[in-house]
C-alpha cells in the first residue's frame, strides 16, 4: 500500500514525463503567431520592399522592432515545436536523434540572427 | 514474427483521399514550407541589417521569378496554416466536432487561403509594391 496519493502519483507521468507541456506551448504560441503573422502581413503589403531606407525606418520604431523580435522569436519556438514532432513521427534510426539536435540549434540560430537584426537597426543604427 | 511480414491493416495506399485526412497531412506540409519561410525571413532581416549592397542582392534574389513563384507557394502556405491553424483552436475548445462541420470548416479553412492568397498577390502586383 503506498501512501502517495492518486493525484501525487499520476503528476508528470505523461508522454515523456513532460505531460501537456510541449502540447500547450504549441497553442500558446498558436495564438502568439496567428495575431502577429496577421500584423506582418498587413505590414508588408503596405511597405515599399526595395527601397532600403523604407523598411529600414519601419524596422526602426519600437513598436515594429519588438513585434518583429517576438514575431522571429515565437516563429521559432513554434517551428521547433512542430518539425520535432514531425522527425519523431517519421524518421528512424540512427539519424533521428543527430537530426533532432540540428533542428534545435537551426531554429536557436534563426531565432539569435533574426532578433540581433531587428537590434542592430532599432539600436545600432543600421 | 519478424516486423516486416506482419499482416498490416490496410492503410494510406487504399484508403481514397478525402478532405478530412488531405487537410490534416496539408497542415505538417504548410508547416514544413513555413519552417523554411522562417529562414527566409530572418535571412531577408540579416540583409536589411549588413547594409545597401547586401540587401540589393536579397532584393533582386526574392524579385527573381523562380524565387517569386516560391513566395507565392509560401504565402498560401501561410494563409493556409493560420486558417487550418484557427480551425484546430476552435476544435480544442471542444466545439466543430460533427462530420458534416468538419466538412464545412475544411471548405472554409481552403476558401479563405485561397482568398488570402490571391488578394495579397493582387495588391502587391496591382499596387507595384516589392
Amino acid at each position: 500500500m503506498s501512501l502517495r496519493t492518486p493525484l501525487g502519483r499520476a503528476l508528470g507521468l505523461g508522454a515523456a514525463g513532460k505531460g501537456t507541456q510541449h502540447w500547450w506551448q504549441q497553442r500558446v504560441t498558436a495564438v502568439a503567431l496567428a495575431l502577429l503573422g496577421v500584423w506582418f502581413a498587413v505590414c508588408l503589403l503596405g511597405l515599399e520592399l526595395a527601397d532600403r531606407s523604407a523598411v529600414i525606418g519601419w524596422v526602426a520604431q519600437p513598436l515594429n522592432a519588438s513585434l518583429l523580435a517576438l514575431l522571429v522569436l515565437t516563429a521559432a519556438w513554434h517551428s521547433q515545436l512542430g518539425t520535432r514532432v514531425i522527425v519523431e513521427d517519421y524518421v528512424k534510426g540512427s539519424i533521428k536523434v543527430p537530426l533532432l539536435m540540428a533542428l534545435q540549434f537551426l531554429h536557436a540560430a534563426a531565432a539569435m540572427v533574426g532578433i540581433v537584426a531587428v537590434l542592430q537597426i532599432a539600436i545600432g543604427g543600421r | 514474427m519478424a516486423a516486416g511480414n506482419r499482416p498490416l491493416s490496410p492503410h494510406l495506399q487504399i484508403y481514397r483521399p478525402q478532405i478530412t485526412s488531405v487537410l490534416s497531412i496539408s497542415h505538417r506540409f504548410s508547416g514544413v514550407a513555413l519552417a523554411f519561410g522562417l529562414f527566409a525571413l530572418v535571412a531577408w532581416l540579416a540583409a536589411l541589417a549588413s547594409g545597401p549592397e547586401a540587401y540589393a542582392t536579397a532584393v533582386a534574389v526574392f524579385a527573381a521569378w523562380p524565387v517569386r513563384l516560391l513566395l507565392v507557394a509560401l504565402s498560401f502556405a501561410f494563409f493556409f496554416h493560420f486558417a487550418n491553424g484557427l480551425r484546430h483552436l476552435w476544435w480544442d475548445s471542444g466545439r466543430g466536432f460533427e462530420i458534416s462541420q468538419i466538412y464545412a470548416s475544411g471548405r472554409l479553412v481552403i476558401a479563405v487561403a485561397v482568398v488570402l492568397t490571391l488578394g495579397a498577390w493582387a495588391m502587391i502586383l496591382l499596387g507595384g509594391a516589392a
